[in-house]
């Protein structure tokens, strides 16, 4: 492994500002202002837009020890076609597999526009040697993948040696080349938003084009005041350097209701010019059929039961 | 194509998001035509009357009394027939009479959330979430000592002192209303209250409130009326005043009442110091700046008016600061999205209006919060005030108003210098992450609430109140009893 610098970018006191300061979370403050962010009213025209555009910004995943191709055939018409019956409903923005099922997506996806995005580095534990970690990702490029999620190290983390996180971002995004990666923190995992905020600057420092809340793996990841301050860290990220990092939310997002806050949030800290596929996605897979109920209650009046939206 | 590669077709994300209007209904308030004085437990109708406005629109809302002076002695001579019965009765029956009032709040929260926003100009989440549910909190709180006084006051004989004589501001009506009225009552004494001229209403529908708890008659006598009414409720036959309100109208009522037996709380201006060191949690910070001086725009006596911000940080700070002012929705006081709503009257915005003008004239840099203001109401954007220095007014008066003035210090101890070099002494805000100078500034700050890495929060079991020309006496907790209560040895 290349001798690491003792600390990374950004975490050497600057004789220049240029890159933000780590600084630190308030807990209290930061879990009000998300609660205060989360009661914004969202209706009529308003939903509309928030709820399509909460389609078009959904990575649908399965990352299941029991996924098939056949799982994931049918996952993939469902993210290029959500709603067969309606056809002004978009189409989501990726589907979310591992790399064994990248080719069953590919196929399926072809034409569609609709993304594939593949976990790799040892998910969901990231506790493999480095060469293990690239490898997956060749291998995951290899077989089509257009984005890559990987986890960090958080046992490196959490012991202090943040440099071998940094390290191996940039090993993987050099593996990546053109494709996108997204950094997974798992927020679960790192227990305080002060790690959060860290592991966000680390990441980005490192050259992730997003950084994404969680695995998926574990409860209470992606909560309204971890998604805020991961928000800020790309706001002064921007702020400093002019680059714009996106943003995913995953695990536990399951209500229509609450994809608006996520999205509130996001205008709110960021503005409109993070409201699209490019910087925002929503990981998820039970999400996308509230949505359509959502969407037609809007358009008809009345709420349909469950067996009008298919379960793929 | 097949209907898939149609779909492939990704039309482009609309670029505008735009929030459709939320209002609340305001269906849930039955307004009268007009209102009389409750006096003794009956609505009596005065000579005089005014119009009430609200200020998002100068919409006429409602006909109140002007009480005169007959009427004002009349309403305290309610209050006195009333207690000699309301201070011998069992604590615990005071206690039942406060807990049903909570209840009753909290089951009206809406209604009085909704015309608190309609006649005061307040946004309908503050009044949702803070006013109305803090008010009921009050009496909960307060119902909760009336039987336990002995135990609060221990090795005294606490008695109740008899009439008190209440007089409250406008910026936060519902509230101050329940500061007052919960601890007299629980103390025993009764009570003539006096709303602000502008917003009479939710003490009004108040009236319905105390009716429904069966309240004995003349325990609680509200009168409305301008500065007139208020003048002579201080010369009437009462035991104490309490008064909230600003420092001049204060010190005249001290002057009114030297020499005379009657006791005496005051709860007047501030010019409240936010101070930010370069440790804080930047983020948080700026969210407590603007909470500090927008909320109820800034119509606080405790606003955190003066930002002191740590030179080395000033830059960044102000730069969130203008960001995070930019997402303010001003606007429609009723709907559920505004934060900030409309200025209370004309009066003050031209009272607003006129300092900061004499802001840019001393030559601070001005910077307002884009925003579209509605044509007619009252109306005035986000403020912020860079370049400032202690000699300006916009540092020294109270504004009163969403305008905050930003100066800079070096170390805690100029901190403390600047922050303590006021006349008013009224709340503080510190930010660092440092515990030991959180504690060390505490000690230092001549103000009577200092809050540590938050700001504006209230609670009924924390006293509140001033140092200097902040006023004297607390309200809130156990010391917020006191001022209601003759103890004796």
């Amino acid at each position: 492994m290349a001798q690491a610098p003792a600390l990374p970018r950004g975490f050497e006191l600057p004789l220049e500002p240029r890159l933000p300061r780590i600084g630190s979370i308030d807990q209290v403050a930061v879990e009000a202002r998300a609660g205060e962010l989360a009661k914004r009213s969202i209706k009529k025209d308003a939903k509309v837009w928030a709820l399509e555009l909460a389609l078009r910004c959904c990575d649908l995943t399965t990352l299941e020890g029991q996924d098939t191709p056949g799982k994931v055939a049918a996952l993939c018409s469902k993210a290029i076609r959500p709603d067969p019956g309606d056809p002004r409903i978009p189409s989501v923005a990726a589907v979310c597999v591992y790399p064994n099922l990248i080719p069953a997506a590919k196929e399926r996806l072809a034409g569609s526009g609709v993304k594939i995005a593949s976990v790799a580095t040892a998910f969901p534990s990231g506790q493999s040697p480095l060469d293990v970690k690239l490898r997956d990702v060749e291998d995951a490029l290899a077989l089509g993948a257009d984005e890559i999620d990987m986890v960090i190290d958080r046992g490196a983390f959490l012991s202090g040696r943040y440099a071998k996180v940094f390290d191996e971002i940039v090993k993987v995004k050099e593996a990546c080349g053109g494709a996108h990666l997204k950094v997974i923190l798992e927020v679960s995992e790192l227990g305080t938003y002060d790690n959060v905020r860290r592991a966000s600057l680390l990441a980005m420092a490192a050259g992730a084009d997003f950084i994404k809340t969680s695995t998926g793996k574990l409860p209470g990841a992606a909560t309204l005041p971890v998604q805020l301050v991961m928000l800020e860290a790309i706001r002064d990220v921007y702020d400093e350097t002019g680059r714009r990092v996106g943003m995913k939310a995953a695990g536990g997002i399951r209500t229509s209701k609450n994809a608006i806050q996520y999205l509130v949030q996001v205008h709110e800290t960021l503005g409109p010019d993070w409201l699209t596929p490019d910087l925002y996605r929503i990981g998820a897979s039970s999400l996308v059929n509230d949505i359509l109920m959502q969407l037609r209650k809007e358009r008809t009046g009345a709420y349909q039961s469950k067996d009008y939206f298919t379960n793929d | 194509m097949t209907d898939v590669e149609k779909r492939s077709d990704r039309s482009p994300v609309p670029q505008d998001w735009t929030y459709a209007p939320a209002p609340e209904s305001t269906e849930i308030v039955e307004l009268r035509e007009r209102y009389g004085l409750y006096v003794g437990g009956e609505w009596l109708d005065a000579k005089e009357r005014y119009t009430t406005l609200s200020p998002r629109d100068e919409s006429p809302l409602a006909e109140v009394a002007q009480a005169s002076e007959a009427d004002v002695r009349n309403a305290v001579a309610a209050a006195h027939d009333a207690f000699g019965t309301w201070s011998t009765i069992a604590g615990s029956e005071r206690s039942k009479y406060l807990f049903r009032i909570a209840r009753i709040l909290a089951e009206r929260a809406r209604e009085f959330a909704v015309l608190e926003s309609l006649n005061g100009g307040k946004p309908i989440k503050e009044s949702r979430d803070v006013d109305v549910p803090l008010a009921a909190a009050h009496f909960f709180y307060y119902a909760g000592w009336a039987d336990k006084l002995e135990y609060a006051f221990p090795n005294r004989t606490p008695k109740a002192l008899g009439v008190a004589g209440q007089i409250i501001p406008w910026n936060f009506p519902l509230l101050m209303l329940a500061w007052k009225i919960a601890p007299a009552l629980a103390a025993g004494n009764t009570v003539v209250l006096k709303p602000a001229e502008t917003t009479p209403l939710t003490a009004l529908l108040f009236c319905d409130v105390l009716r429904q708890a069966e309240l004995p008659a003349g325990v609680v006598n509200i009168i409305t009326g301008d500065g007139s009414t208020g003048a002579a409720l201080v010369d009437s036959e009462v035991d104490k005043i309490a008064f909230t309100g600003s420092t001049e109208v204060g010190k005249a009522i001290q002057r009114r009442l030297a020499g005379t037996d009657k006791r005496l709380t005051l709860e007047l201006g501030g010019k409240a110091a936010n101070i930010v060191f370069d440790d804080c949690a930047l983020d948080q910070a700026v969210e407590g700046i603007i909470n500090g001086i927008y909320f109820n725009q800034g119509h606080v006596c405790c606003a955190g008016s003066r930002l002191f911000v740590q030179e080395s940080i000033y830059e960044p700070l102000v730069e969130k600061l203008k960001k995070r002012m930019a997402t303010l929705r001003v606007g429609d006081p009723l709907d559920k999205n505004t934060d900030v709503g409309a200025i209370n009257s004309r009066e003050q915005l031209d009272r607003i209006e006129e300092l900061v003008a004499a802001g840019k004239d001393e030559g601070a840099e001005m910077y307002q919060a884009p925003c579209r203001l509605p044509e007619r109401g009252y109306w005035f954007a986000p403020t912020i005030f860079t370049n400032v220095a202690q000699s300006y007014r916009i540092a020294q008066e109270e504004i009163f108003g969403p305008v905050l003035s930003v100066l800079t210090f070096r170390t805690p101890d100029e901190a403390i210098e600047k922050a303590n070099n006021t006349p008013y002494g009224l709340s503080a805000g510190v930010w660092t992450e440092k515990g030991s100078r959180i504690l060390w500034m505490a000690e230092r700050l001549r103000a009577g609430v200092v809050w540590a890495n938050t700001f504006n929060r209230f609670d009924p079991a924390s006293p509140f109140g001033g140092y200097k020309e902040s006023g004297f006496g607390r309200e809130g907790g156990l010391h917020g009893m006191e001022p209601y209560l003759e103890l004796t040895a």
